[in-house]
């Protein structure tokens, strides 16, 4: 560690994600330096972009988007090379919109250099010639910042011609959407950055070979890009530790709370932490006289746990394990007091509004979901629809569909059913409905 | 009403006078200028679409339907085009809307933490339901999905500013900055 080319903050060992983290006044180009900003970036030039794609690998640093992808295998598809073709791109997925996540919000609002950084560096590594960072229309203090980081890089001679002498040019910018859910899909992110309708792309080809405007085209997740700058400076056993042998999943994870516990919030702890510590010490628990009835692991599109599951480490295997997915990490709690036919049905409205609406089985039977989760929870559901239900699980799910839109949404319904199967059937009307007057 | 799902009545459902007159449309020479600008930053001028549709809709509040071929051929691209980007996405609006637009999060950290009483507050105060406008063309109340603060839920946008921890005692407190 006596080699490291800057002088080391105790925090940014620990928590290198958020140790700068200013959500009121974010460290402008100057203070991002003087505290290590742009490190990363001085000492990859001086490398052979392949150096930084085996970092990246040796880290094991696996997508923080929801996928749990490993990053530098991503990244070691793209063409290298004098045979590659002229232009490449990297993008950042900034459209966060998984219903109960809010974590790429702080990094961007609290430290946009470091994503800008992130950029340059990766941009590097799979030597692109543009990044756009794909920003959702609704974070404007984060694309105000992220601007004004971007023509603070480019005049410190962080971005365009020659960077830092390396014969590397690269340029970035920040692309604001227009609201739908949908642009999270890495290939409909695609299509809707080329000024398309966001439907996503039959895969392969993959990004990564055709992707924007059928070049080269790498899409990684804020959070998992803002992770690569501390990889580069401080390396992969360091990294690798940061989780504390908590799981073999390595570095750290934005954890967050939200719904009704007493102190809702994000933050950054050793990847496999588990859930029951993330409730109970960082949101202190349930709010006084609730209990907790199940929770969603991270974000609308996975499978609800339950209390028992709590003692389980947050990480991809082991949250799998148990019939769910750690998607983005940040746990919505449901409490005691909510019927879960009404929780479902929030759900399936999202989903059936957000379908992009390419392809059957989502267009018709989202739409189709939420008005037999309606019935049921107006108590005017009919005999046979908790079964119909349990088909559309089958119908929408994996296999079944282009992208992976509908099988998310099954997934917090077909586990809403198994575990709370009674409340769902209390909706079905006793008697015949009777006709309207 | 009471014929609009007669298929075989002979009145037109829609009457062309009905509905809403507009002007000619003229794309504003600083909008075509912003527009030309924002291909300069992509390989293929359609990927401007969206920001032109942003620019226009920044001018009018809306994207008129004029807006629609003539953003096309600043593009180059058939309107058609412009028109399957402008009706696919949440935050461009193809009918007028109020001078302030209140978008109300409804996903379901917000759900579990009041959205409902909210919604109810804004639609009891301003008179009007998710979609509407209010009479006096002030306030637009829409929904929309998650806004990424779900740890300080309730959470609602008015035009471009985040409101937080939304009870529905502040409203009135809150509707008093928008005129």
């Amino acid at each position: 560690m006596s080699a490291l080319p800057y002088a080391p903050h105790p925090d940014g060992d620990r928590k290198p994600l958020t140790y700068r983290v200013n959500l009121a006044s974010p460290p402008d180009l100057k203070a991002y330096e003087a505290q290590d900003g742009y490190a990363a970036l001085h000492k990859v030039v001086k490398e052979a972009p392949a150096e930084v794609t085996k970092a990246v690998k040796d880290a094991n640093l696996r997508g923080r988007g929801g996928a749990g992808f490993p990053t530098g295998v991503k990244w070691g598809l793209v063409p290298m090379g004098a045979d590659a073709p002229k232009n490449k791109y990297i993008v950042c997925n900034a459209d966060e919109m998984e219903p109960g996540t809010f974590k790429d919000r702080l990094l961007m609002e609290g430290l946009p250099h470091q994503l800008v950084e992130s950029m340059i560096v990766s941009g590097y590594a799979i030597q692109a010639t543009r990044g756009y960072i794909f920003l959702r229309g609704e974070y404007v203090v984060a694309a105000e910042r992220l601007n004004k980081a971007v023509a603070e890089a480019k005049a410190a001679g962080y971005l365009g011609q020659n960077i830092l002498g390396s014969g590397w040019n690269f340029e970035l910018f920040v692309h604001t959407g227009a609201g739908r859910y949908i642009c999270g899909e890495e290939t409909a992110l695609i299509n809707s950055l080329e000024g398309r309708r966001a439907n996503p792309r039959a895969k392969p080809p993959f990004p990564q070979i055709a992707g924007l405007w059928g070049k080269p085209t790498v899409v990684n997740n804020v959070e998992t890009l803002s992770n690569v700058p501390h990889i580069v400076l401080r390396g992969g056993a360091w990294f690798q530790g940061l989780s504390q042998g908590k799981s073999k999943d390595a570095g750290t994870k934005l954890y967050g709370i939200s719904g009704r516990a007493k102190k809702t919030g994000c933050w950054e702890l050793p990847f496999g932490t588990s859930a029951r510590e993330i409730l109970e010490e960082h949101a202190g628990g349930m709010k006084d006289g609730l209990k907790l009835k199940c929770w969603l692991p991270g974000g609308a599109s996975t499978d609800f746990l339950m209390p028992e599951h709590l003692d389980l480490a947050m990480d991809f295997d082991t949250i799998a394990k148990a019939g769910s997915r750690m998607g983005t990490g940040l746990l919505t709690v449901v409490d005691d007091k909510q019927n879960i036919v009404s929780v479902v049905r929030n759900l399936e409205e999202f989903f059936a509004r957000e379908s992009c609406g390419w392809c059957t089985p989502c267009r018709d039977g989202l739409p189709w979901t939420e008005k037999l989760l309606y019935a049921l929870e107006q108590g005017q559901g009919r005999e046979g629809d908790i079964q119909t239900l349990e088909q559309l699980t089958h119908f929408l799910g994996p296999g079944k569909t282009f992208c992976a839109h509908a099988p998310g949404a099954m997934e917090p319904l077909q586990s809403a059913l198994k575990y709370f199967r009674a409340e769902f059937e209390a909706g079905i009307a006793k008697a015949p409905a009777q006709a309207a007057a | 009403m009471s014929t609009a799902n007669n298929m075989e009545s002979t009145q037109p459902i829609i009457k062309l006078a009905d509905l809403p007159r507009q002007e000619p449309f003229v794309l504003h020479a600083d909008d075509r200028a912003a527009i030309e600008h924002e291909t300069h930053h992509y390989e293929d001028p359609r990927a401007a679409t969206i920001e032109a549709l942003k620019i226009v809709q920044h001018r009018h509040g809306w994207v008129p339907d004029g807006a629609i071929p003539a953003i096309g051929q600043v593009l180059g691209i058939p309107g058609s085009d412009v028109e399957g980007v402008a009706t696919f996405y949440n935050l461009i609006f193809r009918r007028p809307v109020g001078r302030h637009v209140i978008k109300v999060c409804d996903s379901v950290s917000c759900f579990l933490t009041g959205y409902d009483d909210v919604k109810k507050a804004f639609s009891a105060k301003l008179g009007v339901e998710l979609g509407q406008t209010t009479p006096d063309g002030r306030f637009t109340l829409l929904p929309i999905c998650c806004l990424g603060a779900c740890d300080k839920g309730p959470v609602l946008m008015i035009d471009q500013d985040t409101h937080f921890d939304v009870a529905p005692d502040h409203i009135d407190q809150l509707l008093e900055q928008y005129k």
